[in-house]
């Protein structure tokens, strides 16, 4: 496991009676970009959801395994902490509506408490370049996040969860409520990040997954089919399912 | 031949509308009625004296003799006080059950709590008044309340509070759960703990609904008139702190109006109107609190 960033064993999760993840083993190293594809409702979402334990926030959910951060159990772990170590940005941009752009990049840090104002001010900076926002927000940091953009908000939720400093970042299905531009300068970025932070990203869109993952894992139906580089996997899958998916036979 | 289609539709547009905007003068009417009568009737009793004089003893005038008007003084400030005191009791009260309601549904207590709630909205305001004088009343007897009588002001607040308390926790409820689950992920995404989580963004993005919902049940309870007369008591004298019988506007409005002399006439029309200028502008701060500082408006 050396290398490995973050390492999953025996993941399982619930929602209710629903068995939406069913013993997942998978692991990811470090500085490199970590695809998840599958079809609707194979539990991709649900999978890495359970990696910052914001599954269990949800009424009825419940998983077990272990999530092995560092050689560290996530799940014997506070849970805020580990949210803080493990980014996450959603499908939809969620940007906090009440709060200025600049509010939103620096929440993560006022609301743990600990930062200096000139801190802030350097991580929120910081943050808004890495997340490629940084030109064309810098005149307006008071005003309201949700006058951006779509695109713009989604990159200020990446920018967001940038701020805290996070080991590991998981992003799901950033770019699909997104239109093509918008999608390829997401894409771009998950390419920059992951140099600095893992990136791990839900996506259905196939192409998505070749052009930005190192690596690509295949779920279907709650199991894990097959992980392999990302060009192995499009081109010589070893499983049969794999090939019939990625082909378009069903999905 | 039937006209064609587009027509037909055209025209069932316009009836539809026709009713619409009947329904909304019809639900204007009232309003409009009210706030004429009010202010034709009562500007005349608005004088400096109206807010600085306490009611006159009933008079007839008789030739050659005019009756003394006087003012409402201490009814004002005994709504104020008693609405005040309630709200101090039920605001902080109603938006913690609001946030339990809301935040903590799966809870086994959330059910019946707001089952419980939506029973007591229910409640004729009444009954809620022999209800906390009763047992007030049964405080006094085992010698735990010494200090202020049984009807006096602070049994009056707490009658109002009971009214308000249910309206505040379940209009708090529907405002929070207006919030999209998607922005406490995102709060909780970021390492945020779950009490700052409900507190800073969640509460921050329903404020507005929040807001109105205290500011209502606090206009409703400025209104209330049946459960002060058991609690707060039944009288247009003077005020003495609120350990003892509290004077109330709409208290006042209802002994006054019924009287039947003209000076006391005159200064019911003036506390009706007053009352209503008092829930007018609480309805205005309203709007102005909702108003978020881009701006716009907040949920």
């Amino acid at each position: 496991m050396s290398g490995d960033k973050l390492v999953v064993q025996n993941l399982n999760a619930w929602y209710g009676k629903t068995h939406a993840v069913q013993d997942i083993s998978l692991s990811f190293p470090d500085k490199k970009a970590t695809a998840i594809i599958g079809p609707s409702g194979c539990g991709k979402s649900t999978f890495i959801r359970c990696l910052n334990r914001i599954h269990e926030t949800q009424p009825k959910a419940r998983s077990e395994g272990k999530v092995l951060l560092d050689g560290s159990d996530v799940y014997q772990a506070d849970p805020t902490e580990i949210r803080r170590k493990i980014g996450m940005v959603f499908q939809r941009p969620n940007v906090f509506p009440t709060m200025s752009i600049y509010g939103n990049v620096a929440a993560g840090l006022k609301l743990h408490g600990g930062y200096s104002h000139d801190e802030i001010d350097t991580l929120v900076i910081e943050s808004l370049k890495k997340a490629a926002l940084w030109d064309e927000v810098k005149e307006k940091l008071d005003q309201s996040a949700l006058q951006l953009s779509g695109g713009q908000q989604q990159r200020l939720c990446i920018a967001r969860a940038l701020a805290v400093q996070p080991e590991v970042l998981l992003m799901d299905e950033p770019a699909s409520a997104l239109d093509p531009i918008s999608t390829a300068r997401i894409e771009d970025l998950i390419f920059d990040l992951k140099n600095s932070v893992p990136v791990i990203i839900v996506t259905h869109n196939m192409q998505q997954a070749a052009r930005v993952a190192d690596r690509t894992a295949f779920l279907y139906l709650g199991k894990l089919v097959e992980v392999a580089p990302t060009r192995d996997l499009f081109e010589r899958p070893t499983e049969k399912l794999t090939e019939s998916y990625i082909t378009g036979r069903f999905g | 031949m039937r006209p064609p289609k587009r027509i037909r539709r055209r025209a069932k547009s316009l009836v539809l509308l026709g009713l619409c905007a009947v329904a909304v003068l019809l639900m204007l009417v009232p309003l409009a009625s009210i706030l004429y009568e009010c202010f034709l009737n009562g500007a005349g009793a608005i004088t400096p004296a109206f807010f600085l004089k306490n009611p006159p003893p009933p008079c007839n005038p008789t030739a050659g003799t005019t009756c003394p008007v006087g003012g409402v003084q201490d009814a004002i400030l005994g709504t104020l006080l008693l609405v005040g005191l309630a709200s101090l009791i039920a605001l902080p009260v109603g938006i913690l059950g609001g946030i339990y309601l809301s935040e903590f549904q799966d809870r086994p207590l959330a059910r019946p709590a707001r089952f419980l709630a939506d029973v007591m909205t229910g409640i004729p305001s009444i009954v809620i008044g022999v209800f906390v004088f009763g047992i007030f009343y049964f405080f006094a007897q085992e010698g735990w309340i010494t200090t202020f009588s049984v009807i006096s002001g602070y049994t009056g607040a707490v009658a109002l509070a009971v009214i308000m308390i249910p309206v505040v926790a379940r209009t708090c409820e529907e405002a929070l759960r207006l919030v999209p689950v998607s922005l406490r992920e995102a709060s909780l995404a970021l390492g945020i703990p779950r009490h700052r989580t409900i507190l800073r963004i969640v509460l921050s993005s329903g404020r507005g609904g929040v807001i109105t919902g205290a500011l209502l049940a606090v206009a409703r309870a400025g209104g209330e008139t049946a459960p002060l007369l058991l609690t707060a008591g039944f009288t247009t004298g003077s005020i003495a702190g609120l350990s003892g019988w509290t004077p109330a506007l709409p208290v006042l409005i209802y002994q006054f109006a019924s009287a039947q002399y003209p000076n006391t006439t005159q200064l019911a029309w003036g506390a009706a109107l007053i009352l209503v200028l008092m829930m007018l502008l609480i309805s205005v701060g309203a709007r102005l609190a909702l108003r978020n500082k881009f701006g716009g408006r907040s949920a």
